[in-house]
């Protein structure tokens, strides 16, 4: 029986090293071809019909216009007269034509009649929110409170939050799809789920599920926001089946992406948090409330992280008509934490405590991880020089000069991250080459390099001699890339796999090597008696007697052997410099100190954190989705006025892996939401730090700041 | 996009024979950096697009021995930054304001002075008063963070986008016309108008004329600076921008002044009170502070910009300050 094991820190060639991304030449050199750059012959495209207004019931549709122009092949009427609209930009009808600007013609010629309804988009103002907007609140209770508040020593109170911001994918959704026959359908989507979004299509258009064939090699972006094949999805594949099996192509337009194709909901809570003299966290009561659109939206945990023992939270689920919420990275996690450690921030500073001195005290509180809480707090601080800049709030950090105040700030976070369910197929080759077929996707964050480097690292091959074969629902099915499961699930499919694989190839070559199999090992490019190091092959020569018969083993997660974990820590630093008279934040330094378990690729990995400070920088200090009241449409569907970071806004970045024992043994854990949860929370931190007011809400606009600062002023 | 017809015509004159009576028949194409997305938008539908970029007149910059200078209207916003980087820095800083290099590449100051506004209620075709299916005005109900705060009484609110705009006001240059009643100039500050309709325009120009470019007066012994506070360094507008033009004497007193703002109003803003509060004084920071308290004397916020004046007098500080240096 093999064993499931990952091989030890000394024994590995190629997991944890630096290894550039398999498709990067391809990305880089233009070869890599998105859903978006996929043009299919005979191909139409699709533009839908949307609503202009954010709650409105429609009355009457009129397409004929539209169906007598030249060159449209295909008009569907998507939600009738009757239908309650209740956000803007929501599907009415869709057409495919010939070309995008005929489609577009024809879509502006579809006259549709609406009959306006009261609307509700802007949740910041709790109070204004009408009583029908409104879910009856959730209270829960822990220990004490009110005994803990009155025997708290010092007490904080104020509000925090972040307005609704978007996912702003680069590649916006869509897909092209095309009946190949009167029964089959080939879909090329821009998603997270290529083995899951085939049931989904079969479903809605009642075709056998395995009539519907998923194909993706590239996406640009999702976030948590492709995992369902959406309505736009579902018509194309049915204004296909009318234009007798064309490919439609739809891919929504900025605005679209922006106005309906999913946000994070806002969060905003009053809180009040205790302590003692000596700075021990007694005692959290918080009043939340948020939206994430019609469906309103849960309470995010607070308080995050710190086990503290009486707690008392209230809760408003909100709902706007807006277009609905995704999950987007973490979900609920960035809002939890900004919110719980933008108060322990305060308090720490009420407390006359050094923050990370005050965390460093509670630090039990965070549970059965704390030691490597203090672990990654002292490092981070190292990296960033905390002991040297920081200041208590409002004195200005070192190197603050006139009206640049600088300061700093922390936080701290955690997700699961355990690896999905996962199927692959390992093929060794005759010639020594090595497949492995696995429905998964690689979202642009490394899939394919961590495929080939664990197959490659159980074979002791290059991993030039390996190849992934991902992105297709016919090969076997692996996890949509959702809740960063996708590293462990694919690491633990691909290793057991590559071990079966391996076994099978020893036992077909054990007899000519006067051996048995349990006594042959792969490392270097040869297969070796365990040993006898004299005694060996090369692994070309071995896989040469496969001959004509190529082995295959399937590869599962999860599966024998402990693998993979799930449960990780992180601690985020942030260096940033306010101009007090424009209220303009600036970052300097940003530090994040990570773990994530068996790391398999330690540039791609980094490469994660990096990606997930540039949005957290972003979400921080820019980005809003900005809803106009009036109108009930969202004012900056663009990248004009929705504003994201840019190389020139994010500072310096400094990244540590947490590594070697107490990790590793821990196997591959998922990274690609952690990083993202802190980034709004040290940054508001340091904010407050540099300039002895805490700006309660995200995004840390000017005016926002300014106001704050203003406020101080006015006592 | 409505289909639209194309020229491209060789010279001036037929140029201007293809531009139409009113609005709507044509639009100019230079630069295509924004025109193009406004049609697509359907925010404008020119019938005729008139490209000029084939027309040699309006290429070039030239640099007079005295000190004054002659710009083409086709001149790039990178050319402008190269030309004038270490004579008139209230130019070239405007320019490198312009943070994607796509846009200096092809930009032209032109197109930069008659740059529609980015109001988003306008961009939404809500036309160019941004005015509600009721006929009510929108920004000052709505979200007007990004809105004017001088020369805001209506009924326009947006605020110019010109980057060059204030500190050809502050340089006291002129803009050169032509059109099918032959060539006139304008000074700089009376070029920008506030528009009283939906199909007014925010520029002094009739719709069969084009700008042709600029003349500047000699700015021998001038020192200027353009300073626009900016939320993000990379591609974005600024919040508030002031580009200043001083004449000093040897005792560092200030013999003559030009102020202008941007983004604070419907046109650059000519903070001329300012300008002549300045003469006679030796600039420190609490002489270039009390200027920018000047300037923005007769500033009015909207319900929610209150804090672009606080940004547009820290601009004008910071402009003379950096001119003064």
């Amino acid at each position: 029986m093999a064993e499931y094991t990952w091989p030890e820190e000394g024994k590995r060639k190629h997991i944890g090293k630096r290894i550039s991304r398999v498709d990067g030449p391809a990305k880089v050199s233009g070869k890599a071809k998105y859903t978006y750059d996929i043009i299919r012959p005979g191909m139409l495209y699709m533009k839908v019909v949307r609503s202009p207004h954010a709650h409105a019931k429609i009355v009457s549709i009129d397409t004929s216009a539209a169906e007598k122009m030249a060159g449209v092949k295909a008009v569907r009427v998507i939600q009738g007269p009757g239908t309650e609209i209740r956000w803007a930009g929501d599907e009415i009808a869709a057409v495919a034509a010939v070309d995008e600007p005929t489609a577009e013609d024809a879509a502006r010629a579809i006259k549709v009649v609406y009959e306006k309804l009261a609307h509700f988009v802007n949740e910041a103002d709790l109070s204004a929110a009408p009583a029908a907007y409104r879910r009856q609140p959730t209270e829960q209770k822990k220990g004490d409170p009110e005994a803990a508040f009155r025997e708290a020593e010092v007490i904080v109170e104020d509000t925090y939050g972040n307005d609704v911001m978007c996912h702003c994918c680069l590649e916006s959704h869509g897909l092209i799809a095309e009946w190949v026959d009167d029964n089959n359908l080939l879909v090329h989507p821009s998603t997270q789920a290529v083995s899951g979004n085939g049931g989904e299509l079969a479903r809605a258009l009642q075709i056998p599920a395995g009539n519907v064939r998923i194909k993706m090699d590239h996406m640009g972006g999702g976030f948590g926001s492709k995992f369902p094949i959406d309505r736009w999805g579902i018509e194309a594949a049915r204004l296909s089946k009318m234009a007798g099996g064309k490919p439609v192509k739809v891919m929504l337009e900025r605005d679209a992406e922006m106005a309906v194709a999913g946000t994070r909901p806002s969060a905003y809570a009053k809180v009040k948090v205790g302590a003692k003299k000596d700075g021990t966290i007694v005692a959290w009561e918080s009043e939340s409330w948020g939206s994430g659109g019609p469906a309103g939206t849960g309470m995010p945990p607070y308080p995050y992280v710190w086990q503290i023992p009486n707690t008392m939270t209230r809760h408003h689920s909100i709902m706007t008509d807006v277009g609905p919420q995704r999950a987007w990275r973490a979900p609920n996690h960035p809002q939890a934490c900004l919110v719980t450690m933008g108060a322990l921030e305060d308090l720490a500073a009420k407390l006359n405590m050094d923050p990370l001195d005050f965390v460093l005290k509670n630090i039990e509180m965070t549970g059965a991880r704390s030691g490597v809480y203090r672990d990654e707090l002292l490092k981070a601080a190292e990296m960033i020089e905390w002991k040297k800049i920081w200041r208590p709030r409002g004195q200005g950090g070192v190197g603050s000069s006139g009206s640049l105040k600088r300061g700093l700030g922390l936080s701290l976070h955690t997700w699961g991250g355990g690896g999905h369910a996962s199927n692959c197929d390992v093929t060794i080759n005759s010639d020594g080459t090595v497949d492995v077929k696995m429905g998964t996707q690689d979202l642009g964050v490394g899939t394919r390099t961590a495929i080939r480097i664990v197959a490659a690292e159980t074979f002791g091959i290059p991993i030039d001699m390996v190849k992934e074969h991902i992105g297709d629902n016919s090969f076997p099915s692996s996890g949509s890339s959702g809740g960063s499961t996708t590293i462990g699930g694919i690491s633990g499919s691909t290793r057991r796999g590559s071990i079966d694989a391996l076994n099978m190839l020893f036992e077909k070559i054990a007899p000519s090597m006067n051996t048995t199999a349990d006594k042959l090992e792969a490392v270097d490019g040869t297969i070796r008696v365990i040993g006898s190091p004299n005694q060996s092959m090369t692994w070309k020569q071995a896989c040469a007697k496969l001959g004509t018969q190529p082995i295959t083993a399937r590869g599962k997660n999860p599966g024998p052997g402990n693998l993979t974990s799930a449960g990780v820590c992180g601690v985020q630093m942030a260096d940033v410099t306010v101009d007090i008279e424009t209220g303009v934040v600036k970052m300097n330094n940003f530090v994040s100190v990570q773990d994530c378990g068996l790391i398999i690729d330690m540039k791609t990995a980094e490469s994660q954190v990096f990606g997930a400070m540039i949005m957290g920088v972003g979400y921080a200090l820019y980005e809003e989705k900005i809803m106009d009241s009036q109108t009930g449409r969202m004012l900056n569907p663009n990248m004009e006025f929705y504003k994201l970071a840019g190389l020139t806004d994010i500072g310096n970045f400094k990244v540590h892996m947490m590594t070697g024992k107490g990790y590793d043994e821990r196997g591959p854990i998922g990274l690609g939401e952690p990083p993202t949860v802190s980034p709004g929370a040290a940054i508001s931190n340091a904010v407050a730090n540099a300039t002895g007011v805490r700006v309660s809400t995200l995004p840390l606009t000017p005016d926002r700041v300014l106001e704050a600062l203003a406020k101080e002023r006015r006592g | 996009m409505h289909k639209f017809e194309y020229a491209s015509p060789k010279t001036l004159d037929q140029a201007v024979a293809l531009l139409g009576s009113n609005w709507s028949e044509a639009e100019v194409l230079a630069g295509g950096t924004d025109l193009l997305s406004l049609m697509k938008d359907f925010v404008e539908t020119p019938k005729r697009v008139v490209n000029i970029k084939d027309i040699p007149d309006l290429k070039g910059i030239r640099m007079v021995r005295d000190g004054s200078a002659r710009i083409g209207a086709l001149a790039t916003i990178d050319q402008l930054i190269d030309a004038f980087g270490k004579t008139v820095p209230a130019i070239s800083d405007a320019g490198m304001g312009i943070t994607s290099p796509q846009i200096r590449s092809m930009g032209t100051l032109g197109g930069d002075l008659c740059q529609r506004p980015r109001c988003w209620y306008y961009r939404a075709g809500y036309g160019l008063l941004a005015k509600g299916e009721n006929g009510d005005a929108l920004v000052p109900n709505g979200d007007n963070r990004y809105h004017a705060i001088l020369g805001n009484r209506g009924p326009a609110y947006f605020v110019s986008a010109s980057s060059f705009g204030p500190a050809l006001v502050a340089l006291k240059a002129r803009i050169l016309i032509h059109g099918a009643g032959g060539k006139r100039e304008v000074d700089a500050d009376k070029f920008f108008v506030a528009p009283t309709s939906d199909s007014g325009r925010e520029y002094d120009l009739r719709p069969n004329e084009i700008v042709v470019g600029v003349s500047i007066p000699s700015t021998l012994g001038v020192r200027s600076a353009t300073y626009e506070v900016r939320q993000k360094e990379a591609l974005d507008w600024p919040l508030a921008a002031a580009s200043v033009a001083l004449k000093m004497d040897r005792s560092k007193k200030v013999t003559e002044a030009g102020i202008a703002l941007g983004h604070v109003a419907p046109t650059p803003w000519n903070a001329a009170e300012a300008a002549s509060w300045l003469v006679g004084k030796t600039v420190t920071e609490d002489v270039a502070a009390e200027a920018g308290k000047i300037a923005l004397a007769g500033a009015m916020a909207l319900s929610r910009n209150a804090y672009k004046i606080q940004l547009a007098r820290v601009a004008v500080k910071r402009a003379i300050l950096k001119a003064a240096m």
